[in-house]
């Protein structure tokens, strides 16, 4: 059962992780827009039109 | 042949000489720009005409061109623009002119009050809803391993340890997360009232207890898993509630904003701003030319007009304005300009006593029970009396006091309202949602029920029955080729007339070179020959217009001159294309139709004998619709009513529910549980349809709750339930309910509103429920 000793801190650690991406996602705004979101993914901002 | 300001001998003199058609000219937005501390000057628009993803490249490439903008982005969730500069004397007009090339029309929009809350609102649930699912998730892997190594080898120690680390996360994030529910039912206690929030708050808190006292004491199970998992089903069902009842409230205010209401202010030194009217402060003067919607509530300083009231009063006759007589914003004015000093709400005679009267009738609404609260009401006693009964029966078989009470607090964890307090709210996002897209939004959370309990459906005329926009009603008379370019010739005008005349020229081009003469009409040259559209002064075609209109006192009469042929056009608020349809269809329910309306009798009689309604009554002023109302109310009868004036805010908060359509005044679409989209009345069939069969479906959850809890009450009270088993039949009782609570939407097909088209709708495309 010694596993348990690193085990657990990484499991509750991962959860917490994602908890505060969560956490930080939703405090930056990105979840004000979210159909917007999934299209903009497809724009081509980053080539120039003539 | 000259165009320009050939102001006849009249009252109709133009004020502003030109206004570019189409284009917010030089309206003064700086009321509604915000000014962050570093200089960042910030504007919301709501903008219409977003149809597909490629839009939101179109805008914020074409804006970014625009000199002095930092910054456009658009949420194409809401379709609201958000746009930021820092460069002084940078006018933000030019950013709606700018849209206005690109092919969108945009206002400036600023958020409600209700809206800001419900913004930081559902950020606070989404926050509980994250934390809550954190915790379920890592205590629902700890609990997996001590359930399996119950059966198997796990040892004292290594339970222990993962019971106490359950309690570490569990207690902070229940505390955390169940706020919202912790809050409603002390306020509910507070007032002596009971809701479904207590024994949720309750149910957890003793769950709570109770497993860290069984953890101190080393025992084999805690119930720190159901908790959590309680307030994540929860929270989830008020997240999708919230979300619903968002969206509604963006596409409600986006709609209101794309009224694009302005009024032209007078400053102190003579000069004219077109401001927007929430800039207009009361002891403000306004201009307000022939023509135009009045948009403020005042009292006439200057000036004599006629005045169109219908979408006030409910009268369609037209009605003399002078110095200190009274106007409401809604009517418009149709004979000279006026000069109007804004009045505050509550000075006032009709509005005055209309405000009265929607607080007292809102007063009355206030104190519905709803659905859920009832069953709450009877749940609670039931439940705790059963766990009280539970412990002293153990107690008086012989057991330990400790094990009385454990089994007890089992018996309250699993009645644990999970799917009773899921039960409604899930099929009412579900109903809101189908509702959204028969093209009704909801304002009042209770609505659905309290509309699906209606028997009668009472009806307004002006502006309900029959459009709010006034149609051309002799068409027959006008040639053709005269009619073809009045409506295009009505595209280039913001007049409300040509307005509603446009509306009928979907797919033509508006012409080139048209000239507008503000409060007086348009004018163009086609085929070399001169064409005009507006006043008969205007088109000089008085004496026409004085046939055509003899005997007549409902039509408002607007004249077409190609050269020499001239027509004239009588235009007033026909009834809606489908009124006959759905009136024909609530018949065929079984409802009982009324009509209450403030025009005179001869009106109305004509409208209830086109539709076969027999009991209609007219002349009513607000307080003899609640009258009416009350009467019917003592008869029995449970009344959805359908208006929009001013004159119906009160009936509308007085009736047991009431629906508005989107043109309808402030106040009355304020106090009506829902607006309804369109030129049709469908969606009223469709309201009453949707609602009475999610208010069928909210009964079967509840019916599936009691059912549930039959049947795992005397379990836990026989205790047998482990924590293994709570766990299953709360998820297994709330998936049931979610899913039933699906089948709220409207089968295919039985819609009675065509499904509005979605580019006509901002915030309308698509629509997730």
């Amino acid at each position: 059962m010694n596993v348990l000793v690193y085990l657990l801190p990484v499991a509750l650690g991962l959860g917490l992780t994602g908890l505060a991406a969560f956490l930080w996602a939703l405090k930056s705004g990105q979840y004000d827009d979210l159909d917007g979101a999934a299209v903009r993914i497809l724009d081509d901002d980053d080539i120039r039109r003539p | 042949m000259s165009v320009a300001v050939a102001a006849p001998a009249s009252k109709l003199r133009p004020v502003a000489p030109e206004v570019v058609p189409g284009v917010a000219g030089g309206i003064d937005f700086s009321s509604l720009v915000t000014v962050a501390e570093d200089g960042t000057h910030h504007l919301d628009l709501a903008v219409e005409g977003i149809t597909c993803a490629a839009c939101i490249g179109d805008i914020e490439r074409g804006l970014a061109k625009l000199p002095g903008l930092d910054r456009a982005r658009l949420n194409y969730t809401n379709r609201r623009l958000g746009v930021d500069w820092t460069a002084p004397g940078f006018d933000p007009a030019a950013v709606v002119a700018r849209l206005a090339e690109l092919g969108y029309r945009a206002h400036p929009f600023e958020a409600s009050r209700e809206e800001a809350i419900e913004a930081a609102q559902m950020r606070f649930l989404l926050r509980c809803l994250a934390v809550a699912g954190f915790a379920a998730m890592n205590i629902m892997l700890l609990s997996v391993s001590v359930w399996s190594g119950n059966v198997s080898d796990i040892n004292d120690e290594t339970r222990d340890l993962f019971h106490w680390l359950s309690a570490l996360i569990a207690l902070p994030a229940a505390a955390y997360a169940g706020q919202p529910f912790f809050r409603n039912a002390a306020r509910a206690i507070r007032n002596r009232s009971m809701t479904m929030d207590v024994p949720i708050s309750l149910g957890v808190t003793l769950a709570l207890g109770m497993s860290l006292y069984e953890t101190i004491h080393h025992a084999h199970h805690a119930y720190f898993d159901s908790a959590v998992m309680l307030l994540f089903f929860l929270l989830l069902g008020r997240v999708l509630d919230q979300v619903m009842r968002r969206k509604t409230r963006a596409v409600a205010g986006n709609l209101m904003a794309l009224r694009g209401e302005t009024a032209t202010r007078i400053g102190a030194d003579g000069t004219l701003h077109e401001v927007p009217v929430k800039a207009v402060r009361p002891g403000d003067r306004v201009l307000v030319r022939p023509g135009e919607r009045i948009a403020v509530d005042g009292i006439v300083a200057e000036g004599l007009s006629e005045l169109d009231a219908s979408l006030v009063t409910g009268e369609t006759a037209r009605e003399p304005v002078g110095p200190g007589g009274r106007v409401y914003a809604g009517t418009v004015n149709l004979g000279g300009a006026l000069t109007v000093t804004v009045t505050a709400a509550g000075q006032g005679t009709l509005l005055d006593e209309v405000n009265r009267l929607v607080a007292q009738a809102a007063d009355a609404r206030s104190r519905y029970l709803r659905l859920a609260d009832r069953a709450a009401r009877i749940y609670s006693p039931i439940v705790h009396v059963t766990a009280l009964a539970t412990a002293i029966g153990w107690m008086l078989a012989g057991a330990s006091t400790h094990d009385a009470i454990i089994t007890a607090i089992a018996v309250l964890i699993i009645t644990c309202p999970c799917a009773l307090a899921l039960a409604v709210p899930a099929t009412q996002v579900v109903a809101s949602g189908a509702l959204f897209r028969a093209g009704v939004l909801l304002q009042s959370a209770d609505a659905i029920e309290r509309m699906a309990a209606c028997d009668t459906v009472v009806f307004d005329k002006t502006g309900t029955l029959t459009t709010p926009d006034p149609q051309v009603v002799n068409a027959g008379d006008v040639p053709t080729d005269l009619m073809e370019l009045a409506r295009r010739l009505a595209l280039s005008s913001r007049h409300p007339l040509a307005m509603a005349l446009a509306r009928d020229a979907l797919g033509r081009q508006p012409l080139d070179g048209v000239r507008e003469t503000t409060g007086q009409g348009v004018a163009a040259v086609v085929d070399g020959v001169e064409a005009r559209l507006g006043s008969p002064a205007f088109c000089d075609a008085q004496d026409v217009a004085q046939a055509a209109l003899a005997g007549d006192s409902r039509s408002t009469v607007i004249c077409v001159r190609h050269g020499e042929r001239v027509s004239v056009l009588l235009m007033h608020q026909v009834l809606r294309r489908d009124a006959a349809e759905v009136v024909a269809a609530l018949k065929a329910r079984g409802l009982r139709l009324v009509i209450l309306s403030g025009d005179r009798a001869g009106p109305v009689a004509e409208v209830a004998q086109a539709l076969g309604i027999a009991d209609a009554r007219a002349g009513l002023d607000p307080a003899g619709k609640i009258a009416a109302l009350e009467r019917l109310a003592d008869e029995g009868c449970r009344t959805l009513m359908v208006g929009d004036g001013l004159n119906d805010a009160p009936a509308l908060a007085a009736a047991h529910a009431s629906l508005s359509p989107v043109t309808a005044a402030h106040l009355a679409q304020a106090s009506a549980d829902g607006l309804f989209l369109g030129e049709r009345l469908g969606p009223v069939a469709d309201a009453l349809a949707v609602s009475q069969r999610a208010t069928r479906i909210m009964r079967e959850n509840l019916a599936i709750a009691v059912v549930y809890n039959l049947i795992a009450v005397p379990l836990a009270m026989m205790g047998h339930v482990t924590p293994l088993i709570a766990a299953a039949a709360m998820s297994g009782s709330s998936i049931i309910v979610t899913v039933n609570a699906l089948r709220a939407r409207l089968p295919r097909g039985a819609a009675m509103s065509a499904p509005p088209a979605p580019a006509a709708i901002p915030g309308m495309a698509r629509v997730t429920a």
